[in-house]
């Protein structure tokens, strides 16, 4: 047992682990409750949410880092497992209005705009918490398999993945923007009132929902961190770094893969689950593409193949977007383009890559100024090229 | 481009003449028949009883020359002089036109009378100017009046059709007047007549007339079918069989149509992202802000035109196309040297860097042009379309896109195909380490080649400033479709590119009829996402030892 402690963490990663859960579930609120508004290291109660959202991105990049970090899928389509997460549970907390709605109706009100008279069969159960919660992991998960199923076994991966799993992500957007649809449209489900019997516009609500992130990040870090040291993450990593030698020893490439694939879907459904309560409001506009890829780089920015980094990356980066968007509302894009090039150009390893590998001397050694002249560096964790004309350069 | 404006002139040309006609004829001689000269005159009288007989006597003469007069009548232009002449009004420009010669003069000082017609007279008048507009030299005018006749014709121009029928030549008003009395005999008692009708309207081949055979075919309220004669019935039935599978391809032939036109749009957007897929292995996300880019530099085009060269505005389209191939050209070379060099053999990273690339370029853009949408117009010979069929209409812009993906396709694919570079590209798609070891500067190849798909991206977005809104986020659009040409043509192949994009446009607009444009889209990403599993090198893919796995 302490052996199998002591492989899912050094004694310093318990440590780390310890005051990350100390300071995430006991120091915020405690500045949040317990200090007088006046003071300087109060936290609001607006921040409250602010936080449990950056929390919500941060299991979202430790999903995305799993399959990328670990198993070399970059998946420019987590937003729709995210989305369709908080689609369920934005649906238990439609019917959770009951008929408190504008029109009165014992139905959502989109529904009853848009003339509906009985319930899509599919919103049945949803009025049930457990039935709900269920959903907000089978639903990603099924979707995930599905498409794990088709895209592994055919051998879809590198950049061809990539833009499948865009595709999907548009394709799903597009539907979930048609009215018929049943999912409220373009507007997608809001004006939420209660969760499980508490005011979500009170407080305590919005604290106990911070919590319960924090909660389910330490979770789902341990579920991570679990994958990831076990003998199947392994094989993932074998898998990132050469398949077809992976293959020949016996394993199947493909079991793996879906493995990783679906955990983490399932894992961004948890964290969409979760955001939707805070943020009041699920739309279709969660599975545009472009924040699929801004995922990405939350993942890139900390640290791939680091879980640490996942976590990091994902709030420094949106702590950076809500700072910016703020003061600098027009600069943001050009913030957030010049980090994706900078990252992939000159910070491969992400923030952690600093502190592990990289001294200055190292990353001075990436500029591109220098290093073309110089001979490749061994390459960074990365999915070693396998066909002959990617090793060409 | 010069077939359309010798069309165009050929089009305008009778109009003109038109125009002028009068004015040499009343010059050279005053070929007016003196009777016809006569009964004008009456038109101008102040007693409507004399009006009547001028428009009967000019129905009997049937001389088209006096169709002006009887317009302007009808229009209340028509003016007497004390002496007699009969001129029309134009009181916008202050001047008149003898209704016979065309002679123009200021109606300044003149003392203009103005005859006062009745609905009797509108009535009379009515057929007598679709009669002499049947009879008019302008081919323009009779396809009109026959266009009127055969929507509604009148049982009492029957002859006077059947005498234009008998002299028309030109076959489209020939087959309209033909409808036109095949309708009207359709009332007749006798039933080989109707069964005349009924085959004529079939072979007329118009969709317009199954309502009147539909009619045949109904029961009336009494219960009796409407035609009484079970041959002619029978006749009705193939006949609105014959019209329904008429109108059957022509929509099939309209869908086969706009969906060349759609696929024209997507080739010109995914073909120089197939290319430079194919070469480095690599994906641009930034190729749809070439687009971007390419309308852009259309408008800036435009503008200049608009200050420097107002005359040659038409042409300032022209223009566009080499300055939008060079300005995404160059944003290309730069993009190449500056970022996407250094990171060969890494293709996912590449993909993220690219997009950072497309963020700042559209922040850029609208930083600089502004948020907003900015509008480009088409040129004049852009605008409007071509009636190809009754309810098939092709604007010309998009027949001007599909024009320019073929030159555009076949430009590139001779480059590739017979030039140095184009062999070296081949070369080094095919295999980089051989091909850099047989000498080829691998890393020029792959600069040029980026400069090459994103300038022809460019092109493809002056094609779509053409159709749309330009605006910043133009490329995004795109960017999804342009991918999926891409995965389903295979990289690296032109020609996979060409069947991929029209492929993709013709099975979309296919589909559209019978759900939305956002199902027909699911269900074309879906059946990609399917076929990929059969086909994963896409349908054209490379042969030989390249096919990795």
């Amino acid at each position: 047992m302490k052996d199998r402690l002591l492989d899912f963490h050094g004694p310093r990663g318990w440590t780390a682990l310890a005051v990350l859960a100390f300071f995430g579930l006991v120091v915020v609120p405690a500045l949040n409750r317990l200090l007088p508004a006046a003071s300087g290291l109060h936290i609001p109660d607006y921040l409250i949410p602010l936080l449990g959202k950056f929390v919500c991105y941060a299991i979202v990049a430790l999903a995305l880092d799993l399959v990328w970090g670990y198993g070399g899928i970059l998946s420019l389509g987590h937003g729709v497992f995210f989305a369709l997460g908080g689609y369920a549970m934005g649906m238990y907390l439609m019917r959770a209005i009951g008929t408190q709605g504008v029109y009165r109706s014992s139905l959502p009100d989109f529904m009853v705009f848009l003339n509906w008279k009985t319930l899509p069969w599919y919103w049945h159960g949803f009025e049930s918490f457990p039935f709900a919660a269920v959903m907000v992991l089978a639903v990603p998960g099924a979707l995930a398999w599905v498409f794990g199923f088709f895209a592994f076994r055919s051998r879809i991966r590198g950049v061809y993945f990539s833009i499948i799993t865009q595709a999907m992500t548009y394709a799903m957007m597009l539907l979930f923007f048609r009215n018929e649809t049943g999912f409220g449209g373009n507007n997608g489900l809001t004006d939420f009132k209660q969760l499980l019997g508490f005011t979500l516009s009170e407080p305590s609500t919005k604290l106990g929902l911070y919590v319960a992130s924090v909660v389910a990040l330490l979770l789902s870090y341990a579920v991570c961190r679990l994958v990831v040291t076990s003998r199947t993450g392994r094989v993932v990593r074998a898998v990132r770094d050469a398949e077809q030698k992976v293959m020949f020893t016996g394993y199947d490439p493909v079991r793996y893969k879906q493995f990783i694939w679906v955990v983490s879907a399932m894992l961004c459904g948890l964290a969409g689950a979760l955001y939707v309560p805070q943020v009041g409001i699920i739309n279709p506009s969660e599975m545009a593409p472009a924040n699929s890829i801004e995922m990405a780089i939350w993942v890139a920015v900390g640290g791939r193949g680091t879980l640490v980094g996942a976590i990091l990356g994902a709030v420094l980066v949106n702590w950076g977007k809500t700072w910016f968007t703020v003061a600098f509302p027009e600069a943001w894009l050009f913030v957030l383009g010049a980090l994706f090039i900078a990252v992939t150009l000159f910070m491969p390893d992400g923030v952690v890559g600093l502190f592990t590998t990289g001294r200055p001397r190292q990353l001075l050694a990436r500029l591109p100024v220098l290093r073309a002249g110089l001979p490749r560096p061994a390459p960074a964790p990365e999915p070693l090229p396998e066909t002959s004309e990617d090793v060409s350069r | 481009m010069l077939i359309r404006t010798a069309r165009r002139v050929a089009r305008w040309l009778p109009l003109a003449l038109l125009l002028i006609l009068p004015a040499l004829v009343s010059a050279a001689s005053p070929a007016v028949p003196p009777e016809v000269a006569q009964a004008v005159r009456k038109l101008g009288s102040d007693d409507r009883d004399t009006i009547l007989v001028g428009v009967d006597k000019l129905g009997e003469l049937s001389d088209a020359a006096a169709l002006p007069a009887l317009e302007a009548l009808m229009n209340g232009n028509l003016r007497t002089l004390p002496d007699g002449r009969v001129v029309i009004a134009d009181d916008d420009k202050g001047i008149v036109t003898d209704a016979l010669t065309g002679a123009q003069q200021s109606a300044k000082g003149l003392q203009l009378n103005e005859p006062i017609i009745n609905n009797r007279v509108r009535r009379e008048l009515e057929p007598v100017m679709a009669q002499l507009r049947l009879g008019a030299a302008n081919p323009e005018v009779r396809l009109a009046a026959a266009r009127n006749l055969a929507a509604q014709p009148d049982p009492d121009q029957a002859p006077r059709i059947r005498a234009a029928l008998a002299k028309e030549t030109v076959p489209e008003i020939r087959s309209l007047l033909t409808v036109a009395l095949a309708r009207l005999d359709l009332q007749s008692s006798d039933a080989r007549t109707r069964l005349t009708a009924v085959q004529e309207l079939r072979d007329s081949g118009r969709v317009d007339v199954k309502a009147d055979l539909e009619n045949l075919i109904a029961t009336l309220p009494n219960g009796a079918p409407g035609e009484p004669d079970p041959e002619v019935r029978a006749a009705a039935v193939a006949g609105i069989k014959s019209i329904d599978h008429r109108q059957a391809w022509i929509s099939a032939a309209g869908n086969f149509i706009y969906g060349l036109s759609l696929g024209s749009v997507l080739l010109l957007a995914a073909l120089g992202l197939a290319i430079t897929f194919g070469l480095m292995g690599v994906i641009n996300m930034a190729h749809g802000e070439m687009l971007m880019l390419g309308a852009y530099a259309t408008y800036v085009v435009q503008g200049l035109f608009q200050t420097y060269l107002p005359g040659a505005f038409d042409w300032y389209l022209l223009a566009s196309l080499p300055a939008a191939f060079i300005v995404c050209a160059v944003a290309g070379i730069v993009l190449e040297r500056g970022v996407i060099r250094f990171l060969y053999g890494r293709p996912l990273e590449t993909l993220l860097a690219t997009w950072g690339i497309s963020l700042i370029l559209i922040q850029s853009v609208r930083m600089v042009f502004g948020a907003q949408n900015v509008s480009v117009a088409n040129p004049s010979w852009l605008s409007g379309g071509y009636r190809l069929l009754p309810g098939l209409v092709l604007p010309y812009n998009r027949m001007g896109i599909v024009v320019l993906m073929i030159v555009t396709v076949t430009g590139v694919w001779l480059l590739l195909q017979h030039t140095r570079l184009g062999l070296h590209v081949r070369a080094v798609t095919q295999n980089r380490p051989i091909a850099a070891g047989m000498g080829i500067r691998t890393n020029l190849v792959d600069m040029w080649t980026f400069a090459l798909g994103s300038g022809v991206a460019g092109l493809g977005g002056v094609a779509l400033s053409q159709i749309g809104n330009v605006g910043p986020e133009l490329g995004q659009s795109y960017i999804v479709d342009s991918f999926m040409v891409v995965v389903l043509g295979g990289v690296g192949k032109v020609v996979g590119a060409v069947i991929g994009a029209i492929g993709l446009g013709v099975v979309s607009k296919f589909i559209e009829p019978f759900s939305d444009a956002v199902i027909a889209k699911i269900v074309v990403l879906t059946f990609i996402i399917l076929f990929i599993q059969k086909r994963p090198q896409g349908l054209f893919a490379l042969k030989g030892r390249t096919a990795e796995t």
